[in-house]
């Protein structure tokens, strides 16, 4: 409020209504008055503008409503840690906020970071995306190849350097948005052209293929964002229709497909099992379908009101790190039908809040690299609520900003930081 | 850089009406299994998380005729400690050291133990147990049970039995009457954690046990408590290895005493060579020990209920058996004339008479007086092989006596086909076969009874704790196996039998007594160790009561008519005004 108070000179339209809070512009998505901001703010503009314009200081946009919704679900997020965790952190650890405390300390320090990247111009990281794609290369690969990379579950996806211990895996979905992002803004009107398509293909498909090797779901969210970025900026329509529907069969007739791979051995054994599971996991009790089956338990046993926050019992050591991946099932069981279709509801607004900042960004990178981040997080919500209700096959998913997992909440709020930039830069119609 | 242009918007929009689709789909996934499936996966979850936890049932008692228990439930504790539940380990050692009366350093062992539970005490005293819980230490549990108890430690402990460590009978009527003394378990079921734990505000159902029902009995407190005083001090006084002594109602099979001495503790089961009070007894338990014989063998022989799974030859008991025979096929009558020279040849062989200079002539009811061997042999030689192997069959001797305790022995008797006139002979006056003590009373008893056969046994009634629930336990009269004056005339050369012939020493002042002596030879012969019996009863005209007496191995004088007699006199003095 204390910016109104400063004489507003701007010449080229009367402000038409001057008691709007800076905040409540934006979310009036419609057609006209969004428009009108994105002209406003075009570089043209700013180029030919007039002296006097240079001189003060243009009100910029900031998401607020983003940031609360960041800061709520981190917040519910560290509840549902504390209430999932705390029997097996006693256990365990002999403190049940162990869990809780350390998502904690590490996500203050995350939010902080967020802040701190939503104050910097995002074009300045256009300048990274190269670099942060080769690291992605050299730190993939020194998981997979050297002593640095540890071991969890069986599945090798930890790097350690001195004190720091991280999933350079969470590095990647980052990097590949910068670098896409960064692509398809130099392609220009090529990206209509289907050799940008394979472009595209060519810089993501090593990358994802690469993550495969140990990280079956994070292969799938990078390949994930790489579509949904290359689909809202291609004019191109059936190369993604044409891959929707060869997802769609494949899923269709997953269990003959998946065995007839097995057998000509494009297929480990144990994804084969994956697929078993998933289509009748109570057949399967004992080999893999533990999980799932005491997941379910977990949400049937929630119905519609659920048992109360702290009530759960399939979190009392039934559901293996409720914490983790299946952090959503407790969710379920604790509060209910309710509580679960609410968080839903919290991430479709958020994926809104995206598509808004998107739709009004300055220019097609700050717009692409907000799809990238509205892909990533959307893809994980969605696979990781289709793996706990055992609509999908499982794979190891996490819930973005809820599960427990300290290298996810540090480049999930660099990947917020760089959205609130991007929302940042929006001038307001004056 | 290039714009943002329209056509991304509008694919912006598109991609999210999709995600938005996705999400509600799973959303509508969501509500399909927490609203449709809830039922079914609550259920699921709910027997996962159950856990079963039994409630023992109290075990039924066993009381005598007279309402006095024998066999009861004590409750006792077991303490233990729960490693993770455990806030004051320093305070908890203490108090269980001071309370328990136990080392510290074993406490101390177990409290700081990473182990679920750990059990510190088990069979402590209730009023202990509470004492223990009354000091509200976290980690500390005290559960209760209940373990067997028999208020009279060693007495009739071969009948009554004992039970194991899941209240289970082991022996005797413990075994026999289990499906009542048993009771049905109850339950707890409580929410546990995938580890097992019990969550300690999960809601609880109980399903509460059922007690056992009380078992009655038709023994006598009083009886074989007197019986068995006697039986030690035969057993002491004549140095045997063991004594037996049996005490029923001839009427309708119910016993009032079965002592088998050395008894042993109810309560201490295990422990061996209890109650020696003989050297012989003493001596074959050191005998035993030196042959290298394995402790449970030896308490399988403690156990052993003799009167019931032990055979032995009855000798001249079994007299009374051959004369009943004989008077109810008519081959022979009271005044009948016999000579005795002191032996008998049958075929090639010469049987003695016990009285080396025999009884010169006597009539029937002299030679039974007399216990005369030879008059015996004459009367089964008159009855032959057939006859006599019918009348054994028919007096019930062949099989068993249907008894209520388990591991009853069988009679071992000749093939009839193998039977010449020897081994009717020797049959006759009861060598050469073998029978149960019980086997020989119930069919004297019979004999006497006026002729019907009787199933021995100890169970009267079974009844709930609260008395709604009763059921009589019947063993009902067997079939006429002679005529009443048969039984009459039996009857009447028994009381003679006591009255003036071997069995004199059994007479009591002021009572009709009938009965028989016998003095068997233990095989092989050559050792002459021997059993000495005595089997009387009284009334003699109505009996009321028959009692068995076989001494095993008696030193020194060794007849039945001196050693035997005399004490089922002694027991009849003092039990007949109890009984009538």
């Amino acid at each position: 409020m204390a910016k109104q108070q400063q004489p507003k000179t701007s010449g080229q339209r009367p402000n038409q209504k001057p008691n709007h809070t800076r905040t409540m512009q934006p979310m009036k998505s419609g057609g006209n008055q969004s428009r009108n901001i994105r002209q406003e703010k075009s570089p043209q503009v700013q180029k030919n503008g007039q002296p006097y314009v240079k001189k003060m200081h243009a009100r910029r946009f900031y998401d607020y409503s983003l940031l609360f919704l960041i800061i709520f679900l981190t917040l519910f997020g560290l509840v549902m840690i504390y209430s999932s965790s705390s029997y097996s952190a006693q256990l365990k650890y002999g403190d049940t906020g162990y869990f809780m405390k350390r998502q904690g300390y590490i996500a203050l320090g995350g939010v902080f970071l967020m802040l701190v990247i939503s104050k910097i111009n995002y074009h300045f990281f256009a300048k990274f995306a190269v670099l942060a794609y080769v690291l992605s290369y050299v730190l993939m690969l020194m998981v997979m190849f050297t002593p640095l990379g540890i071991a969890a579950n069986g599945k090798k996806r930890w790097l350690k350097l001195g004190a720091l211990q991280f999933q350079p895996t969470e590095l990647v979905k980052i990097a590949l948005i910068l670098l896409l992002a960064v692509v398809i803004t130099e392609m220009g009107a090529q990206i209509n052209k289907i050799k940008a398509l394979y472009w595209i293909a060519a810089i993501t498909i090593p990358i994802a293929g690469l993550v495969t090797k140990n990280n079956l779901s994070s292969g799938i969210i990078i390949l994930g964002i790489a579509f949904v970025m290359s689909f809202v900026a291609s004019k191109l329509r059936w190369p993604f229709v044409t891959c929707t529907a060869a997802v769609g069969v494949i899923a269709a007739f997953a269990g003959p497909i998946a065995t007839v791979l097995e057998k000509i051995g494009l297929m480990q054994p144990y994804q084969l099992m994956r697929i078993h599971v998933w289509l009748n996991p109570e057949a399967y009790r004992q080999d893999g379908g533990y999980q799932v089956l005491q997941g379910l338990y977990a949400i049937g046993s929630g119905g519609l009101m659920g048992k109360g926050l702290g009530e759960s019992i399939q979190k009392l050591g039934f559901v293996p790190e409720a914490q983790n991946d299946m952090v959503f099932s407790i969710i379920c069981e604790e509060l209910g039908i309710f509580g679960a279709v609410g968080i839903i509801l919290i991430f479709l607004f958020m994926i809104y809040r995206f598509m808004l900042i998107a739709s009004n960004a300055p220019d097609l990178f700050g717009a692409m690299l907000v799809v990238g981040v509205m892909g990533h997080i959307a893809i994980q919500v969605i696979l990781n609520i289709a793996v706990v209700t055992n609509t999908i096959p499982n794979t190891g998913i996490t819930l973005p900003f809820i599960s427990y997992g300290g290298t996810s909440v540090v480049f999930l709020m660099m990947e917020m930081g760089m959205v609130l930039s991007v929302s940042n830069q929006i001038k307001l119609q004056k | 850089m290039n714009e943002n242009r329209t056509c991304h918007r509008g694919k912006i929009a598109v991609l999210y009406f999709l995600l938005s689709i996705m999400m509600i789909g799973l959303a509508g996934r969501l509500f399909y299994l927490m609203v449709f499936c809830s039922q079914y996966y609550m259920a699921k979850a709910e027997d996962l998380h159950q856990r079963e936890r039994t409630i023992k049932a109290a075990r039924g008692r066993i009381l005598d005729r007279n309402g006095i228990v024998l066999a009861d439930n004590r409750t006792v504790c077991t303490i233990s400690v729960i490693h993770n539940q455990v806030k004051e380990p320093e305070k908890v050692i203490q108090m269980l050291c001071d309370e328990l009366d136990l080392e510290k350093e074993t406490v101390q062992k177990k409290v700081e133990k990473r182990s679920s539970r750990e059990v510190i005490a088990t069979n402590v005293e209730k009023e202990l147990g509470d004492k223990v819980r009354s000091w509200g230490l976290a980690g500390v549990k005290v559960d209760e049970d209940y373990k067997r108890y028999y208020p009279y430690d060693s007495l009739a402990s071969k009948v009554l039995g004992f039970t194991g460590g899941d209240n289970q009978g082991i022996i005797g009527l413990e075994v026999k009457y289990e499906s009542y003394l048993k009771g049905t378990n109850g339950t707890i079921l409580s929410m546990a954690d995938a580890a097992g734990v019990e969550l300690k505000n999960g809601k609880e159902e109980r399903i509460e046990p059922v007690a056992g029902n009380d078992l009655i009995t038709s023994l006598d407190v009083n009886i074989q408590q007197y019986a068995q005083q006697l039986a030690y001090e035969t057993m002491e006084k004549k140095n045997a290895k063991g004594v037996s002594i049996l005490v029923m109602n001839p009427q309708n099979g119910e016993i009032m005493a079965l002592v088998n001495v050395p008894e042993f503790n109810l309560n201490d089961p295990f422990t061996l060579d209890q109650n020696l009070v003989s050297e012989a007894a003493r001596q074959m338990a050191a005998d035993q020990v030196a042959s290298g014989m394995d402790n449970q063998e030896r308490r399988n022989r403690m156990w052993r209920n003799s009167c019931v799974s032990d055979t032995y030859e009855p000798g001249s008991t079994f007299k009374i058996i051959t004369a009943a025979a004989g008077l109810e096929a008519d081959v022979v009558n009271l005044e009948d004339k016999f000579s005795c020279p002191g032996f008998r040849i049958v075929e090639d062989r010469k049987i003695r008479c016990h009285k080396v200079g025999g009884h010169g002539g006597e009539n029937f009811l002299q030679g039974m007086m007399n216990s005369c061997n030879p008059v015996l042999i004459d009367v089964g030689q008159r009855l032959g092989v057939d006859l006599y192997c019918q009348y054994f069959e028919q007096f019930g001797l062949k099989g068993k006596t249907g008894i209520d305790i388990p591991g009853e022995a069988a009679t071992i008797m000749h093939k009839k086909e193998n039977m010449g006139p020897v081994e009717l002979a020797t049959v006759s006056f009861g060598q050469s076969f073998q029978i149960t003590p019980i086997q020989l009373i119930a069919t004297v008893s019979s004999i006497i009874n006026g002729g019907r056969r009787v199933t021995p046994h100890f169970g009267v009634e079974a009844r709930s704790a609260d008395h709604t629930w009763i059921r009589e336990l019947s063993y009902p009269i067997g079939r006429q196996i002679l005529s009443e004056e048969t039984s009459e005339t039996m009857r009447f050369i028994l009381e003679q039998v006591v009255a003036e012939g071997s069995g004199k020493k059994a007479a009591v002042e002021g009572f009709r007594i009938g009965g028989k002596t016998a003095t068997s030879e233990k095989l092989p012969r050559s050792l002459k160790k021997y059993i000495s019996s005595f089997i009387g009863f009284a009334p003699a005209d109505n009996p009321k009561v028959i009692a068995l007496i076989t001494i095993d191995e008696p030193e020194g004088i060794y007849y039945g008519g001196t050693i035997a007699a005399p004490v089922i006199a002694d027991l009849f003095r003092n039990i007949l005004p109890l009984v009538s």
